[in-house]
């Protein structure tokens, strides 16, 4: 029986590194190659030493893909492909190819330049990388060889996100990547057909999580701001360069307008307005609503967001900053937090989720007292609110889109064991199939039961669909044909045409019984008598009495002799091929039962 | 299969191809050239044209003179400009499943259909197709509701009156179907009916069709398209181009193995270059306006111009036009700027690779920022503050006959010092100037048409390789106008099926085979034969499903328990369905093991004789008879059903089975 495999490398009950080996129909992808914001060391990466010891991953894996250019989605990327080896084709859709590799520059550099790590991947490795990529456009159906083609579905996560179908044959696997099923300010919502693949592989990071009104959260956001703005307050928001920064960024921008605030709201980083930048091209990948006005108002040119300057940390009077990277776990973000952690009247808005081992994680959990390099301790004295502005699907979504795409079998990453344990339980009952969480390293196996496609003659189909207009419960129709199975070619002709195209002669079996019966009458009048009768009972079918003297129950032949001794007996031949047999061995059955007396 | 051909324009196709169990129209192009029979509706009252003499019958009969008036030789129709339909009559339209659109110059005639004929499918086109397509309209309802014009003549197009015209109102084909411009109410309602597609997206029809488009290389979002199901495959080829321009380069390895290939929107202008056009372009631009000339560019708001603006940001600082100011005037002027800069996805590769960057794909935005391009929706408002000479204007229509470019012909016409430059093909220039004649301006025809020429196609064919290959007639015979030239022809084997307006095509396609699918429990079941080396054979006997065109094989039903029946068993429930058909039977039964068999179970008496043909076996008790021959075995014995049956099974064991 075919079977689909998938071991997680990472994001196995985790969130971090996400990065799926699945293998279907013999073909073997990698969903996704991430880096873990929690560790510094090896763990950082997925273990590629599990997919193949000594051969190279190029002969192993059929292709990668990327679902989009978070760097827990692709940042492990030219590490796999230019440190470990890799040369087979890369796939992500083209926002992601635009923007994956200035991410993945802005991660070398933190980690080469800023904290003086070696043995790290080089600029060039970055390009030589994206050489490898091949850009896809949604709903394109992207054959990566003869028999494996896959198919990406917007998802709404961020800028280009995409979830994949990845088909062999008759068997299909989804994989979600991370996505969103509301639409928010700048993006849509996820969209998926009713593909019913095997497998639904998804992310579970809001597995518990049934989020209230985003209208609520929004103006809670907004009410936050704008009271620590009001008492003199700064404001410091850690983000990731694209993404949720935009969708802060214009409903900030809006407000600040509605309102006509004063108070200077900054970008960090160079980074944005390039970002911004790419949301202006990309524009065909954002929501209905600011694709249509874009060329009267591009949401993404902002009025009252300048670009930030390290100086202006330690003006005095309020203002909000965005600043990168939003787990806090390096960089400007850190830095600005470290200065104004220590003021009460100053506040930070953690809009996403932190993963485990960030200063992010670390003051969302309630700690206030952390201890910084160089064994510092840092006292945190602002204020820390937490607002859930990342585009996940929370547990309604994700069920929702388990019912949109009709999976045989759904299987959960990117999230936490316990929250995952409850959506499992969830699925099952709900939707009846079986849900899956495996750790990192841990391989699943499903059966699948994927019907085989084969060709039928037309004149076959024909005569078939003929007959068999009406279905009837109780009696099936049966179809006869001939498969002929040729190299890899299957073809299901009829009977007669498998004989004649391999030259083979039909052998005729034929039977004729002598039913005796008694009769006083001529042969023609005992023949009469046998058509009547027949045809009153086979009325379904074709009775026919013949110039010769004979009856023809479809094509079955009735004849009537005289008996040698007996004259009151008479010989009736029933005679009919084998293909006739149940109705020729229904009609001996039959006259042997004698005829009626008076025919009715 | 069958092909409707509604459109007699080989650029501007419609055709309805129904396949299998769908009706399937292929574009809806609308033929302008109707237009050219009109008189050009000025923007501002312009007494030449409105002083124009009514033409007069040779008997002097003037009763047309209010319709018809008389320009330098020509007659036109003083009335709001009509365009001519695809046919309707043909095939009832309200039947067609869906409509695939190939480029935004093949759907312009999409309202008409959509909104009037009942149609209740799904339209399927690219997203720049869509947009792009949308400016079209708008642009076209634009200039045509904003000089809204009393007349609409109809007195001319009686066919006894029309006989009676000059050429060529007198050989305008098919007046009576003319219509005037949809709205955009209609453009917005037509336009909703339209899904969004991407490059070889596979969208299934009812599960019996698939249709993918693929890039054709010709503008932005354009395609081709595949029509096939798993044994037959139709392509259809509509306005392709091989050049390098902005475009995604065309697909031309997804054509290959078709059944069929429709060939139509090849270049209307086959015997021009369009690189050394743009050259010409260049340097007549620049020419007349270092002569302190003005330039009239009229084209459509999108496509080639990009090109030549393209072009002209390379150009314009070595020649010295730096402080020329190019002007591009039309109701979705910055729109089509815009838009242009968005698809990014559907751009050849140089231009993705700048939106990596990310810089705009296309250098009109630099122009846009240094002020050397502006744009304007009309002549009207902030551009006649702004109007400078001697400067470059780009607008439109290309027909000359509505849109702002109307008034710069009446400016600028005069003056021999100006120069209109004719880019755009689909019109032929000089039946789009004879209304403004005379004209002093200089007019320079340098058509750039990037679509397939002859070269091309032949070579296209060869490498692609279609069973059968269809086309408008035009192009099974030279032009008209270069009767000798057999290159600018299609010439391939077998030779093109042609067709012409109002035709209907039989595809020349016999369909032999359906995909069907076994269920794995029935596969499992089958019990295949090597009946030659590499050959197999299984015999199936499975209940056959069929649900929105989709075949499925399952294993038959087991035999179920007759129900325990307390009813009254009906004579009829035991008569036997003839239908259920035994296997054919195959091999020949070697005489002597076949008695051996028999005698091993328990037929003691058996004889065997010879005939011609074979032999006879004797079962002397049972007074049962077998003739066995190459081909046939007979077995004749009394009405005793149990004594056949194990005949018959003993017979089968030497035969196979089919």
């Amino acid at each position: 029986m075919p079977e689909i495999k998938v071991t997680p490398l990472g994001a196995g009950q985790d969130v971090g590194r996400s990065c799926i080996l699945v293998s279907i129909g013999g073909k073997n992808v990698m969903l996704d190659c991430g880096m873990h914001m929690g560790y510094n060391d090896d763990r950082r990466f997925p273990d590629f030493s599990y997919i193949t010891q000594n051969g190279r991953l190029t002969d192993f894996l059929d292709c990668v893909i990327i679902s989009h250019f978070h760097l827990d989605h692709c940042g492990a990327l030219p590490y796999f492909s230019e440190m470990v080896g890799y040369d087979g084709p890369i796939y992500m859709t083209h926002p992601t190819k635009a923007i994956c590799p200035i991410l993945l520059e802005d991660y070398r550099k933190i980690t080469v330049d800023k904290k003086g790590e070696t043995n790290f991947f080089t600029s060039q490795m970055i390009k030589d990388c994206m050489k490898k990529v091949v850009a896809v456009h949604l709903h394109q159906t992207v054959q990566v060889d003869d028999e494996l083609e896959i198919k990406a579905y917007y998802a709404g996560h961020v800028l280009g996100a995409a979830m994949f179908q990845i088909k062999v044959g008759s068997e299909s696997a989804v994989y979600t990547g991370d996505y969103n099923m509301t639409p928010d300010r700048h993006l849509g919502a996820a969209w998926i057909d009713k593909c019913r693949p095997d497998l639904l592989i998804t992310e579970s990071t809001y597995a518990t999580t049934i989020r209230d009104s985003k209208r609520c959260r929004e103006r809670d956001f907004l009410k936050k701001v704008h009271e620590t703005v009001e008492r003199g307050g700064k404001v410091l928001i850690p983000v990731f360069a694209l993404g949720r920064a935009q969708e802060l960024c214009i409903l900030l921008e809006t407000f600040w307008e509605r309102m006509n605030l004063k108070a200077p709201i900054y970008f960090s980083t160079g980074l944005t307005e390039k970002a911004n930048h790419y949301y202006k091209l990309f524009i065909t990948w954002t929501n209905q609503k600011i694709r249509k006005t874009f060329v009267q108002r591009n949401m993404f040119e902002f009025k009252h967001i300048k670009a930030f300057d390290r100086a202006f940390a330690d003006n005095p009077g309020p203002m909000v900053v965005f600043a990168t990277p939003g787990m806090l776990h390096a960089g400007q973000s850190l830095q600005i937090f470290r200065k104004w952690a220590g003021n009460e009247k100053n506040m930070v808005i953690m809009p996403g989720y932190c993963v485990q081992g960030t200063v992010g994680h670390k003051i969302l959990s309630g700690q206030r007292k952390l201890e910084m390099e160089g064994r510092q301790i840092l006292e945190v004295k602002m204020q820390v609110e937490y607002m859930s502005f990342s585009a996940h699907a929370d547990a309604k979504g994700i069920m929702q889109l388990v019912r949109q795409a009709e999976p045989d079998n759904v299987l959960l990453v990117h999230g936490e064991a316990k929250k995952m344990e409850f959506l499992k339980q969830k699925i099952e009952q709900e939707f009846h199939v079986n849900c899956y969480m495996p750790a990192n390293g841990e391989t699943v196996t499903l059966l699948t039961h994927p019907n085989i496609p084969v060709g039928i003659s037309l004149g076959l189909l024909k005569r078939e669909m003929a007959l068999g207009l009406l279905p009837d419960a109780k009696r099936p129709k049966l179809m006869h044909g001939t498969l002929i199975m040729k190299d890899n070619n299957f073809r299901l002709v009829s009977s007669e045409q498998a004989l004649k195209e391999l030259g083979l002669a039909e052998h005729q079996l034929r039977f004729t019984c002598r039913v005796h019966i008694h009769d006083t009458r001529k042969e023609q009048e005992t023949v009469l008598r046998v058509y009547s009768h027949l045809k009153s009972v086979l009325k379904a079918h074709s009775v026919q009495h013949l110039p010769d003297g004979s009856v023809m129950v479809e094509s079955i032949l009735i004849q009537a002799t005289a008996h040698s001794e007996d004259p009151g007996t008479k010989v009736l031949l029933v005679s009919w091929t084998y293909q006739d047999e149940e109705l020729g061995s229904y009609l001996t059955s039959l006259l042997k039962k004698g005829l009626p007396q008076a025919p009715s | 299969m069958k092909l409707y051909c509604l459109s007699g324009h080989p650029t501007l196709p419609c055709n309805v191809l129904k396949f299998k169990s769908t009706t399937i129209m292929l574009d809806c192009g609308l033929d302008m050239t109707s237009t050219l029979n009109f008189l050009p509706l000025p923007l501002v009252q312009s007494p030449r044209l409105s002083n124009l003499p009514g033409w007069a019958l040779k008997d002097g009969n003037t009763f047309l003179d209010k319709e018809l008036k008389e320009c330098s030789g020509h007659v036109f129709v003083d009335s709001v400009p009509e365009f001519c339909l695809p046919e309707t009559e043909l095939i009832d339209l309200s039947t067609v499943d869906v409509i695939l659109i190939s480029n935004y110059h093949c759907m312009m005639a999409l309202p008409y259909i959509t909104e009037h004929t009942g149609f209740t499918g799904t339209v399927y086109a690219t997203e720049p197709t869509v947009q792009i397509g949308r400016l079209l309209m708008e642009e076209l309802v634009n200039f045509i509701e904003r000089v809204p014009k009393a007349q609409s003549a109809s007195l001319w197009k009686n066919k006894e009156v029309q006989r009676l015209l000059p050429a060529p109102l007198k050989d305008a084909v098919e007046v009576s179907t003319w219509r005037r411009c949809y709205t955009t109410q209609e453009v917005n309602s037509a336009l909703s009916k339209i899904q969004l597609v991407g490059y070889s997206q596979k969208i299934e029809l009812f599960g019996a069709v698939q249709v993918t488009p693929l890039s054709s290389g010709y503008a932005l979002g354009s395609s081709n398209w595949i029509i096939q199901s798993h044994y037959e495959k139709v392509s259809y080829v509509s306005g392709s181009s091989l050049l390098t321009t902005h475009p995604q380069p065309m697909d031309q390895a997804s054509l290959k193995n078709s059944d069929v290939l429709i060939l139509t929107g090849l270049t209307q202008i086959p015997t021009a270059n369009p690189d050394g056009m743009v050259g010409e372009f260049c340097s007549n631009l620049a020419l007349t306006v270092r002569n302190g000339g003005n330039v009239l560019v009229p084209c459509y708001p999108s496509g080639v111009i990009y090109d030549l603006l393209e072009c002209l940001y390379q150009y314009i600082d070595s020649a010295g036009l730096s402080n020329i100011p190019f002007y591009f005037i039309s109701p979705v002027a910055n729109s089509s700027l815009e838009f242009a800069q968005i698809f990014a996805e559907w751009l050849c590769h140089n231009k993705q690779t700048k939106v990596y960057l990310p810089e705009p794909p296309f250098p009109h935005a630099e122009l846009i920022q240094t002020n050397k391009l502006k744009h304007y929706p009309s002549i009207h408002g902030d551009f006649s503050n702004d109007f400078k000479q001697p400067c470059v204007v780009f607008t439109g229509h290309p027909s000359l006959r509505f849109g702002d470019v109307v008034h710069f012909m009446e400016l600028w016409g005069k003056s021999s010092l100006n120069t209109v430059i004719f880019t755009e093909p689909d019109f032929s220039y000089l039946d789009a100037l004879a209304p403004y004649q005379p004209l002093a301006m200089k007019c320079i025809y340098c058509p750039i048409d990037t679509r397939l020429n002859f070269i091309q196609v032949s070579k296209l064919l060869k490498e692609v390789q279609p069973l059968h290959v269809v086309c408008p007639e035009q192009y099974t015979q030279p032009p008209p106008a270069q009767s000798h030239r057999m290159d600018l022809m299609i010439d391939c084997q077998p030779p093109a099926m042609s067709y012409r307006r109002a035709e209907v095509l039989a595809l020349p396609f016999k369909r032999r085979y359906e995909k069907i699918e076994i269920m794995p429990e029935l596969a499992d079941s089958l019990v295949p034969l090597e009946i030659k080396p590499g050959i197999s054979l299984a015999t199936v006997s499975a209940v056959l499903h069929t649900k929105d065109n989709k075949h499925v094989l399952q294993a038959p039903p087991r035999p179920s328990q007759p129900p325990a029946s307390k009813k009254r068993k009906r004579v009829s429930d035991d008569i036997p369905d003839c239908k259920l058909l035994k296997p054919l039977l195959s091999g020949s039964i070697p005489v002597d093991q076949f008695v051996q068999t028999l005698e091993k179970h328990g037929f003691s008496d058996v004889k065997v004789e010879d005939t011609a043909k074979g032999h006879i076996v004797l079962l002397q008790e049972a007074e049962t008879l077998i003739q066995i021959e190459e081909d046939s075995t007979h077995i004749i014995c009394d009405n005793d059903e149990m004594l056949r049956v194990r005949l018959r099974d003993l017979v089968l064991k030497f035969l196979q089975k089919f």
